[in-house]
């Protein structure tokens, strides 16, 4: 059975078991007849012409996980920033790790998205943001029609989150093929701020397929600052649905860190409803071998005065292919806007691929977009440079494309963060870090 | 130290070098002036190894080893260094950690660990201070930004932190005032010794003032057409290129 149909004809049974408190009903049923009559994107949509997910639905994917497996802290340790003190939400294949996490309601709260749904307290804020920037797309409504499960993050008024918040899902391997639909909400009171972190890793060679959705809602003045790290197995494969909806004077930045996974496809959209907003995307992609890395943003631009900055680089060496689709809306209404979109890439080997479509569409006439966008080898003048001084031409190559890289990194405010991601490149990319650059 | 015989080379099928002969002993100071397009700045790009140039004809030794042989890198650990005239930008990388890298890579190269931190530091704040280099300079991105006097002054600084046994100096004095030129040169006269070489790359003779060579080699059109003491310098000031073309016709 293909798994359109097999999760259509799923969805009943998975009605039944679901909590009798779960106030979803019409929305699950809306969404799934949604994904029964688009079913999954194909090469034919436009924003798919360079991604094919063929590959990632041909595996018969357990839809309904068993219980919670226990792992142990030693065990995923490692996956998680650990130097500093945060908050955790842990989710194996999943479900929710109680022992794992740390979570809080201590003027903030950091919890689980299935209280949220039950609970009579959140009711008030689940009707106000749920599903309400998410688009219908067959994804999305996909993950709406099965989501039981993820973060559920809500910084009242003047509040500052007190540690960053950290989103981690565990696949284990328990079963043959895992599809997993994890469903966040962030919602961030006027002048409050909050750092997130989110990574999904499988801890085996098994398939994994996410399809996530994330939701975050930055009231006036609010700044989010959300960290993606996506270094996972060849065998896993992500679809990550990101929609933020800003109100004035909020500052939201998205960096998004690519270095493994089979298939990952990022669908980033900001809608900015109101005046001198700032928007961030930032991403580096470094893959190898078959990897592949979309990257479809969207910013919407609907009131004057505010601004959009997108700079993502990326390094494609051995097959590796990379999308990067960018698109620029600009209202009428949005004059005064500053958009700014950058995307330089560096194709480390004769097979890699790399597809650049900036889009911009801009109705209003008083603005300042620009875009850009580079493919390229490595500078070989400066390869000379770094071996004419006794660097070695596989040291040179890397150092080269660490400085490349590293650049974007400037934008990440939290230290160990940094730390981390810079590891991360150097150990992609070969470069012994004696030092920090 | 540095044997070249019968060198020509060509670039993408243009042969540049005609046929170079030049012998450099340790302790030397040899001079190649000569005018725009000469080969002057290919003369140096071949002995340091550059993939663009190939050498079709006959040989470069350093040390009794065949240069033509070596990656640049490996050139490089044997104690060959080429001052660029145009110094690369690398955004993202410091000075200071650039020449860590270098100076560990060339250790690894000897079979030797990595210099010590303390001695590095050490190093560096020595060498800088001869060139008279303000330590914030050095933990700016390389290059990026420099004026041509201080891209030049960093070529030098590095040339002295490497310490090379052969420092082929290629323009140096391009882009540089009278007091940066005074400076470059008088680091480049302390990093001189009875076993290390200069061979210099100039167009003008106002360098030799402060350089002062043991020899000096016209090029013109690939080929060495003259060769002399410090005096031929002075003499082509004064009577430009053109004279020693019609004397070679």
């Amino acid at each position: 059975m293909e798994l359109k149909d097999k999760l259509v004809s799923s969805f009943l049974a998975f009605e039944e078991n679901l909590d009798p408190n779960d106030n979803l009903d019409t929305l699950r049923n809306e969404a799934i007849r949604n994904f029964e009559t688009l079913g999954f994107p194909g090469r034919k949509d436009e924003d798919w012409k360079y991604t094919s997910l063929n590959s990632v639905l041909k595996h018969d994917y357990s839809v309904f996980p068993k219980k919670e497996d226990a792992i142990e802290y030693r065990d995923i340790k490692k996956y998680l920033i650990h130097d500093i003190d945060t908050y955790d939400l842990v989710f194996i294949d999943g479900i929710y790790s109680s022992h794992l996490s740390q979570t809080t309601h201590d003027k903030i709260d950091v919890c689980l998205m299935s209280a949220a749904l039950n609970k009579d307290k959140y009711s008030a804020v689940i009707e106000n943001y749920y599903n309400k920037v998410a688009p219908k797309t067959s994804l999305n409504s996909l993950n709406t029609a099965f989501a039981r499960e993820g973060a559920f993050i809500h910084i009242h008024k003047n509040t500052q989150a007190d540690k960053p918040i950290q989103i981690i899902n565990f696949a284990t391997g328990n079963e043959s093929a895992l599809m997993l639909q994890p469903r966040n909400l962030v919602v961030v009171d006027e002048n409050s701020h909050v750092q997130i972190i989110e990574r999904h890793q499988s801890l085996t060679d098994h398939p994994v397929l996410t399809n996530s959705v994330t939701e975050i809602f930055a009231d006036k003045r609010a700044i989010v600052d959300y960290y993606k790290i996506q270094n996972d197995k060849a065998s896993a494969s992500l679809i990550d649905n990101t929609f933020i909806n800003q109100k004035s004077e909020s500052h939201v930045s998205v960096h998004t860190f690519s270095f493994g996974g089979k298939l990952t496809r990022n669908n980033l959209n900001f809608y900015q409803n109101g005046e001198r907003i700032d928007s961030t995307m930032k991403g580096v992609t470094i893959i190898e071998d078959k990897q592949h890395v979309d990257h479809n943003t969207l910013v919407h631009h609907i009131e004057p005065n505010c601004e959009s900055h997108q700079d993502y680089k990326g390094i494609f060496d051995d097959n590796s292919v990379g999308v990067f689709n960018g698109k620029v809306v600009v209202e009428k209404e949005a004059q005064k806007t500053n958009a700014y979109q950058s995307n330089n890439n560096i194709l480390a080997s004769d097979k890699a691929t790399i597809n650049s479509k900036p889009q911009l569409e801009i109705f209003a006439d008083d603005v300042r977009c620009s875009h850009g966008c580079t493919i390229g080898q490595l500078d070989q003048e400066a390869l000379f440079y770094l071996q004419s001084r006794g660097i070695p031409r596989k040291e040179a190559r890397g150092l080269l494309m660490y400085a490349f890289a590293n650049n974007v990194l400037e934008s990440v405010k939290i230290p160990e963060v940094k730390k981390r991601i810079n590891k991360l490149i150097a150990s992609k990319l070969e470069v012994d870090l004696g030092f920090n650059l | 130290m540095l044997k070249v015989k019968n060198l020509h080379a060509s670039i993408e099928d243009k042969e540049i070098l005609k046929g170079i002969n030049l012998e450099i002993k340790p302790g030397e100071v040899h001079a190649i002036m000569g005018p725009n397009g000469s080969g002057k700045s290919t003369l140096s790009s071949v002995i340091a190894g550059r993939e663009e140039y190939e050498m079709t004809e006959g040989e470069m030794m350093f040390e009794g080893e065949d240069l033509n042989e070596l990656d640049p890198e490996e050139r490089a650990h044997k104690g060959v260094f080429l001052s660029f005239q145009y110094p690369v930008e690398i955004p993202g990388v410091s000075v200071t950690n650039f020449i860590k890298t270098a100076i560990n890579s060339h250790r690894k190269a000897k079979g030797q660990p990595d210099m010590p931190a303390n001695d590095m530091l050490k190093m560096i704040r020595e060498k800088s201070e001869m060139l008279e280099i303000d330590r914030k300079f050095l933990s700016r991105s390389l290059n990026q930004g420099f004026s041509g006097g201080e891209k030049k002054r960093n070529e030098i600084f590095q040339m002295a932190m490497l310490e090379p046994k052969l420092s082929i100096l290629d323009e140096t004095d391009s882009g540089l005032d009278i007091d940066a030129l005074k400076i470059v040169a008088n680091g480049v006269n302390k990093l001189r010794s009875k076993d290390n070489a200069v061979l210099l790359i100039t167009h003008y003779q106002r360098l030799l003032d402060y350089i002062v060579p043991d020899y000096v080699h016209v090029l013109v059109d690939g080929k060495i057409v003259k060769s002399g003491g410090k005096e031929l310098a002075y003499e082509l000031e004064e009577r430009g290129y053109d004279w020693v073309k019609q004397e070679t016709v």
